[in-house]
């Protein structure tokens, strides 16, 4: 008796056909990735047509695709909507890139300088975790309900986001390359501004790419309080009128913004930073 | 060119609950003009730590680093190094690579591409100068990585086990460009490895490091003639100092062993 038992031998099947394609981690084609893609939003309109027009679900409640449409076209004609849209994109960018502005040199300075982290980190990781959304009372209070108040919102939901997004990946530069830019007699400035920016800048980038989505969901938020234009102004206004359809236009309008913003930035960082999608 | 001192140079490692690690005993040292010598030891010795030490990577617990008599303070362009892992910045192309000290020190940029360009076809990589790091393989990163610190034109080239990640066929031909280079300029270089037919290949003279704590246990002086071909290997001389070396890795390896 031997003391390992043998793995049992069974006759040479011959080899299963299996789909390459349902493999995991297998890469579909990039036709494939589109049509699978539209597929989705297909099976999305086609369920909500089915239970709105078929007449599971009252009109008064959810609007079917249909007079979606209708609405969102009326909104286009009659109301003016491309000009509240251009308000809330003004905002978002306003708030957004005076953020930027700000956090992105600061976290630079405190992903390099860790007596400047230590300095600002714990601040700013309190800041972190106050909602926007709540300060939004209070900057009616000091801004009112103007300009100055939606952008502020922007900024206080972006600012302390990027700057510790962006410290972190300042400070977790490789420290080979850095040692070596000292052996090719990098000083201590050269080294910020020739291996940590440029080591760093992809995925800043990227982090902007990411908080700016974020940007659009408190943009709306401040229009639904005290606005008198915006797409969240419009959300409101057609809640009052029970006109379901506007509302959901409106939400998909955002979505489409999002997506435009989003691949736009996704483009701008493959063109600029091609070094780090290579292979 | 010039020489490089090094002068009971120890180093203790503290770790943050307070236990200390001895990496170094304190090490003497002289690495004489154009000299081309290795330091050979098993892994973990603390040979790679001198090596730090000397670039002014890391700093010694006790003893000094002279270069041409002043005490090195930290790192500088004088002491050019090639690591073991690839450190060429993945954002610069090649090119970018090579100039990035040349830069660095204000050159105007006419004479930097000059510069490059040369030390581009030194190490056999025209046509690659707009490649990005990433798109080179392994043998080909690490000789653009000689090219950049040669083109700085140090005073000493430190190598730390610059050859230890690539595969045996691709380090038997960089041993040779770098070989061949230093015959042609003649640099001094302190060039650190665990393996013994390297050490004996390249240099002129090899310190045996012993198992940690570190010390250099043995040196000797490598007669071979240059210019040296790779089929050295099989002569006489180099296998009778390859035994001797063996002999003395392999006592300190069971010594690690036993730790």
């Amino acid at each position: 008796m031997s003391a390992v038992q043998p793995l049992s031998v069974t006759e040479p099947k011959a080899p299963v056909r299996r789909r390459r394609s349902l493999a995991p981690l297998e890469p579909v084609s990039a036709r494939a990735r589109w049509m699978l893609g539209l597929a989705f939003f297909v099976v999305f309109v086609a369920v909500w047509a089915f239970f709105t027009l078929g007449g599971f679900v009252s009109p008064t409640f959810l609007a079917s695709p249909i007079t979606m449409a209708k609405e969102g076209w009326l909104l286009f004609t009659e109301y003016g909507f491309i000009k509240d849209i251009g308000m809330t994109i003004w905002r978002v960018v306003g708030g957004f890139v005076l953020a930027a502005v700000i956090a992105v040199p600061l976290g630079i300075a405190m992903g390099a300088y860790k007596g400047i982290e230590a300095f600002f980190e714990p601040f700013i990781s309190f800041c972190r975790y106050l909602p926007a959304s709540a300060f939004i009372p209070l900057l009616i209070l000091w801004a009112g309900i103007g300009e100055a108040q939606k952008i502020l919102v922007i900024f206080i939901g972006s600012v302390f986001q990027i700057t510790l997004m962006v410290a972190v990946t300042v400070g977790g530069a490789r420290r080979d390359l850095v040692e070596a830019a000292y052996t090719l007699g990098a000083g201590h400035k050269g080294i910020v501004t020739r291996v940590l920016i440029p080591g760093a800048a992809p995925e800043i980038a990227e982090t902007l790419r990411l908080v700016l989505g974020w940007a659009w969901t408190y943009v709306i938020v401040a229009e639904l309080i005290g606005s008198s234009s915006g797409i969240g102004h419009m959300i409101t206004d057609s809640q009052a009128l029970l006109n379901t359809g506007q509302i959901i236009f409106g939400i998909i309008v955002i979505g489409l913004i999002g997506l435009v913003s989003d691949s736009f930035f996704k483009f701008v960082n493959r063109r600029l930073f091609a070094w780090s999608f290579v292979r | 060119m010039s020489s490089v001192s090094i002068q009971a140079v120890s180093r203790v490692f503290e770790t943050a609950k307070g236990q200390r690690t001895q990496a170094l005993q304190p090490v003497d040292f002289e690495v004489r003009d154009n000299d081309f010598v290795t330091i050979l030891g098993p892994s973990g010795c603390g040979k790679s730590t001198l090596l730090r030490i000397v670039a002014g990577l890391d700093h010694a617990t006790s003893g000094r680093v002279l270069l041409d008599g002043a005490p090195v303070e930290g790192p500088g362009a004088e002491r050019g190094m090639v690591f073991q892992s690839y450190t060429l910045f993945p954002w610069l192309t090649i090119e970018q690579n090579i100039r990035f000290g040349l830069r660095e020190r204000g050159m105007p940029e006419a004479q930097q591409k000059e510069r490059a360009a040369y030390f581009i076809a030194k190490v056999g990589l025209r046509g690659f100068e707009q490649h990005f790091p990433k798109q080179l393989s392994g043998g080909m990163q690490q000789r653009t990585a000689i090219a950049r610190a040669l083109a700085n034109d140090p005073k000493i080239l430190l190598m730390d086990e610059p050859f230890g990640a690539l595969d045996n066929q691709t380090r038997v031909l960089m041993q040779e460009l770098l070989l061949g280079i230093w015959e042609a300029e003649r640099k001094t270089v302190l060039f650190v490895t665990h393996d013994i037919d390297e050490a004996i290949f390249m240099a002129n003279r090899v310190a045996v490091f012993s198992a940690r704590p570190g010390r250099i246990k043995t040196e000797l002086a490598v007669d071979l003639p240059h210019p040296r071909h790779y089929t050295i290997k099989t002569s006489p001389e180099f296998m009778d100092l390859k035994a001797r070396l063996t002999e003395e890795i392999r006592a300190e390896s069971m010594a690690a062993d036993l730790h």
